[in-house]
C-alpha cells in the first residue's frame, strides 16, 4: 500500500504542474484573446488558396 | 512590445513537411486492419473455442494483448501522430522542428509495433493490461516517445504565432503526461533477454497498473483525440469551434481531474476503502468537462448541418463526438460503487471501451483520414458513395457489438449474483452463465467483421483516391507567415521585462525541464517500493501459512502470465455478497503480496482463481487444462496441449528466485541455492499422485505439473 506515497505525490505533481503551467501561460497573455485563434486556423494555407485560385480562373 | 511589432511585418515563406503525415497516415489503414483482424479473430475465439485449435501462438491468452496493443498504439498511435504532424504544424505556423527527428520517430514507433506483433504471441509478456511488452521493447518505446517530445516542444518553440492553439496544449499535455506514467509503471527487474518481474507487488502493483492504465485511456485515447477534434472539425465545417473560451476551460479542467481516477478500475476490492472513494468521485468530476467539451464540439458544426448530410468528413467527427459523449458518460456512472459491482469484470466494460475505441477513436480517425488524403495528395476523394457505406456499416457494426455485450455483461452481471429463496447462488455452476451469453459472442464478432467491413472499403477507397491524384513533382505545401521573435528563456531572464511576456517564451523549454526532472524523480521513487515490499504489507497471521511460491509454484505462475489466463480470469475475490458467496473469503492484501506482477485481472470469461488452490485434486487440473470439455460440458476455455510436452527450464529457477528475493520476497539464501532440487523434489510428489490416479505420460519436467503447482497454492495463504 506504500505505492501512495509514491503515486500521490505523482498525481500532485503532474496536478501541479499543470497548474503551473495554468497560471503562468494566463499570466503571459495566452488567454487574453480567446476569439481570434479560433479564426486564424481556418485560414488556408498560401500555396493551395493560390491553387484553387488558379483553377477558378 | 512594439520592438516585435515592427518585426511582424516581414513575411517568410516556409514548407510544411507532408511527407512524415503522409506515411503515418498510410501505416494506420495498414495496422488498423490488422488491429481489427486480431480483434475479430479472438471475438471468434470466444464463439468458437475450437479456433484456438490448441496453437500457443494463436490462444485467447496470447492473442488479446496483441489485438489490444496493435488498436491502442499501432491504429490509434499513429493516427495521433498524423493529425498532430499535420495540424500542429499548421496552427503553429512553421515546419516541424527536426525532420530527422520525425524519421526517426516514424520508424522508430513502427519497428516497436512489430517487435510487439513478435514477441507477444510468443507468450514474452509482462502480464500487466495494455503494458504487456517486455522490457527491451519498454526501453525503446521510452526513447521514440522523448524524440517524439523533442520534436513537438521544439517546433513549440519555433512557432510563428504568439497564441498556441487549444489543440496544442493537448498534444503536449499527451507527450508529458504518457511520458510518466510508461516510466513509473514499467519499472521491473529483467531475469533474462525476454522475461522480467514488475517490481511492485500485489495491491502496489495493482495500484500503479491502473494508475497507468486508466490514464492511458486518458492520455493516449482521449486527450490527443480531443486535441484533433478541435483542429479537424472546424476545418471540416469551415467554422471556427463554438466557443473557444470553453475549448480553453475543458483542457484544464480535464488535466487536473483525469489523473485522479484510476482507483475507479479497483472498485470493491482489496484497496483500502479511501483511495477507492477518492478515484469514485474524481470519476464522477470527470462527466461535466467532458461533456462541456462534446456539447463545444456540436455547436461547431450548427448552422453547418446541411454538411451532416453530405460531407462524410463531418459525419464520422459528429458521430466520434456522440460516441465520446456516450462512453464518457457510461464511465462516471461505471464509477459508482453499486453500479461497478454488476458491471465489472463483465462484458458491459467491453462494451464500454468499444463504445469508445470503435465509436469515438476509430470514427474520428477515419474521418480526419478522409480530410487528410485529399488534401495531402492535392485531389478528390474518389467515391463518396463508397465513404457513406463505411459510415453505415461502421454505425451498424458498433451497434450489434454494443447492443450484444452490454446484454452479455448484464445478464451474466445478474446471475452471478442472483441467489434462490435458500439464500443460496441461483447458478453455483459457472459455466451456466457462460453458456447463455455465448450466443451473443457471435453476434458481437458479427458486429466486428461488419466494422472490419466497413474498414476494408475505406482502405480501397483511400488507395483509389491515392492511385488517381495528379502526380505532382514536389508536394509540400508551401505557407508564409511573419516570424514572430522568440527568445529563448534565459536570454529573456537576464532581460529585466515584464514577468509575465517572460514565462511566455520560455514555457516549452520549462515544461520540458519539468517533464525531465519529473520522469527522474520517478525513477529514483518508484526503485523505493522495490527496496520496501516486505514492510509493506504486515501479515498479521500465520507466517507458515503465509510462505511465498516454492520455486516450482513460482515456475507455474511464470506460465499463468505467459499463457495471458489472466485475460479469462480474475484473482481478486470482490467485498461482495455475489462473489463471496460464490468463491470464499474476499481476497485480502496479503494473498496477493508476493505477486510480481499482481494478477487480479479485470474480466471474469472464466471464473475467478484467487481461491482455486484445493478445490480439486491434481488430476481434475490435470484433465482440465488438456481438454476443459471433457470436465465441464460447454467450457470456452481453450486446450492447452502444448503444456503437457513443452518443459520447464529447472536451470533457471535460480535465477527467477534470485530475482524475487531482490524484489524483497522473503526467500532464504539455501532457498535461492536449492531451487532446482525442491522444485523437482515438489514435481516428483505430483507426478507421484498423478500416477497412483492412472496418468502415465506425464513427466517430471512437463509446464503442466508446474502450473498445477501453482493453480494449488492459490488462496492457501493465510485468509481461510
Ligand atoms: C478464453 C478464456 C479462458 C482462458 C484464456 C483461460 N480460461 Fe480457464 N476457464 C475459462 C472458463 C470459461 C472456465 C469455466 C468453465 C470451465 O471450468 O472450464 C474456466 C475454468 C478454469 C478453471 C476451473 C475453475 C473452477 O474453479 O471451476 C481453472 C483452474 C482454469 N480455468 C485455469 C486456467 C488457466 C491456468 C489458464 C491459463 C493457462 C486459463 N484457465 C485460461 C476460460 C478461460
Amino acid at each position: 500500500m506504500s505505492i501512495v506515497y509514491v503515486l500521490v505525490p505523482f498525481a500532485l505533481l503532474m496536478g501541479f504542474g499543470f497548474l503551473w503551467m495554468f497560471v503562468a501561460s494566463a499570466r503571459s497573455g495566452q488567454f487574453e484573446d480567446l476569439v481570434t485563434p479560433a479564426y486564424r486556423i481556418l485560414m488556408d494555407e498560401t500555396e493551395l488558396k493560390k491553387e484553387k485560385k488558379n483553377e477558378q480562373v | 512590445m512594439s520592438k516585435s511589432d515592427s518585426q511582424m511585418e516581414h513575411m517568410e515563406t516556409f514548407h510544411y513537411d507532408d511527407e512524415i503525415v503522409k506515411r503515418f497516415t498510410l501505416v494506420t489503414l495498414l495496422w488498423g486492419l490488422v488491429a481489427f483482424l486480431v480483434g475479430l479473430y479472438v471475438a471468434l475465439e470466444m464463439a468458437f473455442h475450437q479456433l484456438n485449435f490448441g496453437i500457443s501462438f494463436i490462444t485467447f491468452g496470447r492473442l488479446r494483448p496483441l489485438h489490444t496493443n496493435a488498436a491502442i498504439f499501432a491504429f490509434a498511435g499513429n493516427a495521433i501522430f498524423a493529425g498532430i504532424y499535420y495540424s500542429a504544424q499548421r496552427v503553429l505556423k512553421t515546419r516541424m522542428f527536426s525532420d530527422k527527428l520525425s524519421k526517426f520517430h516514424f520508424w522508430g514507433w513502427q519497428a516497436i509495433i512489430v517487435a510487439a506483433a513478435l514477441t507477444l504471441p510468443l507468450g514474452l509478456t509482462q502480464g500487466k493490461e495494455y503494458a504487456e511488452l517486455e522490457w527491451p521493447i519498454d526501453l525503446m518505446i521510452a526513447v521514440v516517445w522523448v524524440a517524439f517530445g523533442i520534436n513537438l516542444i521544439g517546433t513549440v518553440i519555433q512557432r510563428r504565432v504568439k497564441h498556441i492553439y487549444v489543440a496544442v496544449w493537448f498534444y503536449i499535455a499527451t507527450f508529458v503526461t504518457v511520458a510518466i506514467l510508461h516510466v513509473v509503471n514499467s519499472v521491473s527487474i529483467p531475469v533474462s533477454l525476454f522475461k522480467s518481474y514488475s517490481a511492485y507487488a500485489g495491491v502496489s502493483d495493482a495500484l500503479v497498473q491502473w494508475w497507468y492504465g486508466h490514464n492511458a485511456v486518458a492520455f493516449f485515447l482521449t486527450t490527443p483525440f480531443l486535441g484533433l477534434m478541435y483542429y479537424f472539425i472546424p476545418k471540416a465545417v469551415n467554422r471556427p469551434v463554438y466557443s473557444y473560451r470553453l475549448s480553453v476551460v475543458h483542457f484544464w479542467t480535464l488535466v487536473f481531474i483525469y489523473i485522479w481516477a484510476g482507483p475507479h478500475h479497483l472498485l470493491n476490492s482489496a484497496v483500502p476503502d479511501w483511495a477507492q472513494t477518492v478515484g469514485m468521485a474524481f470519476s464522477v468530476m470527470l462527466w461535466i468537462p467532458s461533456w462541456g467539451g462534446m456539447i463545444n464540439g456540436l455547436l461547431t458544426i450548427r448552422g453547418a448541418w446541411d454538411k451532416l448530410r453530405t460531407d462524410p468528413v463531418v459525419k464520422f467527427l459528429a458521430l466520434a463526438l456522440t460516441f465520446y459523449g456516450m462512453s464518457t458518460f457510461e464511465g462516471p456512472l461505471l464509477s459508482i460503487k453499486s453500479v461497478n459491482e454488476l458491471g465489472h469484470y463483465t462484458d458491459w466494460i467491453i462494451a464500454h471501451v468499444h463504445s469508445g475505441a470503435l465509436g469515438w477513436n476509430g470514427f474520428l480517425s477515419f474521418g480526419m483520414i478522409y480530410f487528410l488524403v485529399p488534401v495531402l495528395w492535392r485531389t478528390e476523394l474518389y467515391s463518396k458513395r463508397l465513404a457513406n457505406l463505411h459510415f453505415w456499416t461502421g454505425t451498424i457494426g458498433i451497434l450489434l457489438y454494443v447492443i450484444s455485450m452490454y446484454t452479455a455483461g448484464i445478464t451474466q452481471g445478474m446471475m452471478w449474483r442472483e441467489v434462490n429463496a435458500e439464500g443460496a447462488l441461483a447458478y453455483p455452476d459457472f459455466v451456466q452463465t457462460v453458456i447463455r451469453i455465448v450466443p451473443l459472442y457471435a453476434i458481437r464478432a458479427l458486429g466486428g467483421a461488419v466494422y472490419l467491413g466497413g474498414f476494408v472499403v475505406m482502405i480501397y477507397n483511400i488507395l483509389k483516391t491515392i492511385q488517381l491524384a495528379p502526380k505532382a513533382e514536389k508536394q509540400e505545401t508551401r505557407d508564409e507567415f511573419p516570424r514572430f521573435v522568440q527568445k529563448s528563456f534565459f536570454s529573456e531572464l537576464s532581460e529585466a521585462k515584464s514577468f509575465s511576456h517572460r514565462m511566455l517564451e520560455g514555457m516549452p523549454m520549462i515544461l520540458t525541464v519539468l517533464a525531465v526532472v519529473a520522469i527522474s524523480i520517478g525513477s529514483v521513487i518508484s526503485l523505493a517500493p522495490m527496496v520496501a515490499t516486505n514492510a509493506m504489507v504486515q501479515p498479521n497471521y500465520d507466517k507458515e501459512l503465509n510462505r511465498p511460491y516454492t520455486p516450482l509454484q513460482l515456475a507455474g505462475r511464470d506460465i499463468y502470465v505467459r499463457e495471458g489466463c489472466y485475460t479469462c480470469h480474475s484473482q481478486m475475490i470482490r467485498k461482495t455478497v455475489g462473489d463471496v458467496l460464490r468463491y470464499g473469503q474476499e481476497s485480502r492484501i496479503e494473498d496477493s503480496m508476493y505477486d510480481h506482477p499482481f494478477q487480479w485481472g479485470s474480466r471474469r470469461i472464466g471464473p475467478d482463481l484467487a481461491r482455486e488452490g484445493k478445490r480439486y485434486n491434481h488430476l481434475w487440473h490435470y484433465r482440465h487444462m488438456k481438454d476443459p470439455r471433457e470436465v465441464v460440458a460447454g467450457s470456452v476455455m481453450p486446450t492447452y496441449p502444448w503444456l503437457y510436452k513443452d518443459k520447464v527450464d529447472f536451470g533457471s529457477l535460480q535465477k527467477r528466485i534470485s530475482a524475487m528475493k531482490t524484489l524483497g520476497v522473503p526467500y532464504s539464501d539455501e532457498e535461492v541455492v536449492n531451487a532446482e532440487t525442491n522444485a523437482r523434489s515438489e514435481a516428483e510428489a505430483i507426478l507421484k499422485d498423478l500416477s497412483a490416479d492412472g496418468v502415465t505420460h506425464a513427466k517430471v519436467e512437463h509446464e503442466i505439473i508446474a502450473l498445477i503447482a501453482y493453480l494449488q497454492k492459490l488462496g492457501q495463504r493465510g485468509g481461510q
